[in-house]
């Protein structure tokens, strides 16, 4: 969090620390601070205040929407979702529909096959389908304005996660519920935001009426949000050409190293994410030596995961699921920052081949 | 020998392991060898197709083992 968000925060815990709920003074000025911070939430996401809703973390805000849209479609029990999606998706979307979930492919850059998501909800029995934004793993962003044409002349309701791109770049236009997580533009962890269309139908599917938060949620927390946001935004071009050339330096030095597969849309994509892939490299291996130079990045490979599963995205786009590096560069990046990095690499993935007793890389 | 086949064991093996094993089998061979790596990793089911593509080799497919493995084949060029 940067130092002004911090003092968002100290300021929402000094005014904004009682119940919102409730009728005296400090509530008031609670719910006060509550409200604006929602509205410059929505204003931002191009949503109306009234159809925003905050929730207790990004995967609640999956989980109510995905319900409250489904249980307002009667008559329709299928969820159709893009390969891509979060798990948190996925597994909203089964829990709900009972397991009638449908996923359609994505091509090898990780675009989702329109064709295939037009055939599937011209079924009647679709009540929702799921594509979000842009990938958190590989960084392609969707063509939503053709995959919102295809949702719309079905009439199925058209939800886009978006918490991977909301801060590191133009909100998207097409959807008709939106979810979006304020850790990831540098806000407070522990927060989500659903924001609908006001002709998008949802039913609370949920004990507590039209309470999305039940038990409500941390107003310190949410102004930190809103103002992390606003700061976001302020800088958001400059920040994000900067990262964007970043990361293409990055994709372009990686696609000539030696036996590396560089994963998601060069163009279409996050500024700040970029991910690959090194044939006979032990993924585990490769980010405790990146640790170790200073260097955290994630990994979609099997062997840091603990079911041993490779990254469903990764296999989604047919790429190479061992020696994966994934990185989301943070605004505070450097030039020097990326050149040790491109310098790094090659010798660290020649001594970890090496070390495997892997055969030479043409 | 072109149109020949061999069979790589890599089960047990995790990820990485299965892919360098099957590319030091393929050191060497010739053109239209078919070569097949039996491995119990889930990765391996998306690794190996990915190999195939990197390292200019066909993928041919995969089939169930009886003994609960995965067998993915493909044909070196």
């Amino acid at each position: 969090m940067t130092n002004r968000t911090l003092e968002a925060f100290h300021a929402g815990l000094a005014d904004g620390w009682a119940d919102p709920s409730r009728l005296h003074t400090e509530s008031r000025r609670a719910r006060q601070l509550l409200d604006a911070s929602r509205e410059a939430i929505a204003e931002a996401l191009g949503a109306r205040p009234e159809h925003t809703h905050l929730t207790q973390s990004p995967h609640a805000a999956l989980e109510r929407v995905i319900a409250g849209v489904f249980t307002a479609r009667r008559g329709r029990d299928r969820i159709v979702a893009s390969a891509v999606e979060r798990d948190a998706t996925l597994h909203a979307a089964h829990h709900v529909s009972g397991g009638r979930v449908t996923t359609v492919a994505v091509d090898a850059r990780g675009h989702v096959d329109l064709d295939a998501l037009a055939a599937e909800v011209e079924v009647p029995d679709v009540a929702l389908a799921a594509v979000q934004h842009a990938n958190h793993e590989i960084g392609t962003v969707q063509r939503l304005a053709r995959v919102a044409e295809i949702t719309a002349a079905a009439r199925v309701p058209l939800l886009v996660d978006a918490t991977a791109s909301i801060g590191h770049g133009p909100s998207p236009a097409h959807w008709d519920a939106l979810v979006a997580n304020p850790a990831d533009w540098g806000g407070p962890a522990g927060l989500g935001v659903v924001a609908l269309r006001p002709q998008t139908r949802w039913l609370p599917a949920w004990p507590e009426g039209d309470d999305w938060a039940p038990g409500g949620v941390l107003v310190p927390a949410v102004l930190a949000a809103a103002v992390a946001l606003q700061e976001r935004r302020e800088l958001l071009d400059a920040t994000s050409l900067r990262l964007h050339g970043l990361v293409a330096r990055v994709r372009e030095a990686a696609s000539a190293w030696p036996g590396v597969d560089v994963v998601g849309d060069p163009d279409e994509r996050l500024p700040h994410v970029v991910t690959f892939s090194c044939l006979y490299v032990d993924g585990e291996a490769l980010l405790t030596r990146l640790d170790r130079e200073g260097i955290a990045v994630g990994s979609g490979s099997a062997c840091t995961t603990s079911t041993l599963e490779p990254s469903r995205v990764l296999a989604a786009v047919g790429a190479l699921s061992h020696g994966n590096v994934r990185m989301g560069l943070h605004p505070g990046v450097t030039d020097a920052d990326i050149d040790r990095l491109v310098a790094l690499m090659p010798r660290v993935i020649a001594e970890l081949r090496a070390e495997a007793g892997a055969p030479e890389v043409a | 020998m072109a149109g020949e086949a061999v069979t790589v064991d890599a089960t047990g093996l995790l990820c990485p392991l299965p892919i360098i094993e099957l590319a030091k089998a393929a050191r060497g061979r010739e053109p239209g060898t078919v070569l097949t790596v039996v491995c119990t990793d889930l990765a391996a089911r998306v690794d190996v197709p990915a190999w195939a593509r990197m390292t200019g080799h066909a993928f041919v497919g995969e089939k169930k083992t009886d003994g609960g493995a995965v067998a993915l084949t493909v044909r070196l060029r």
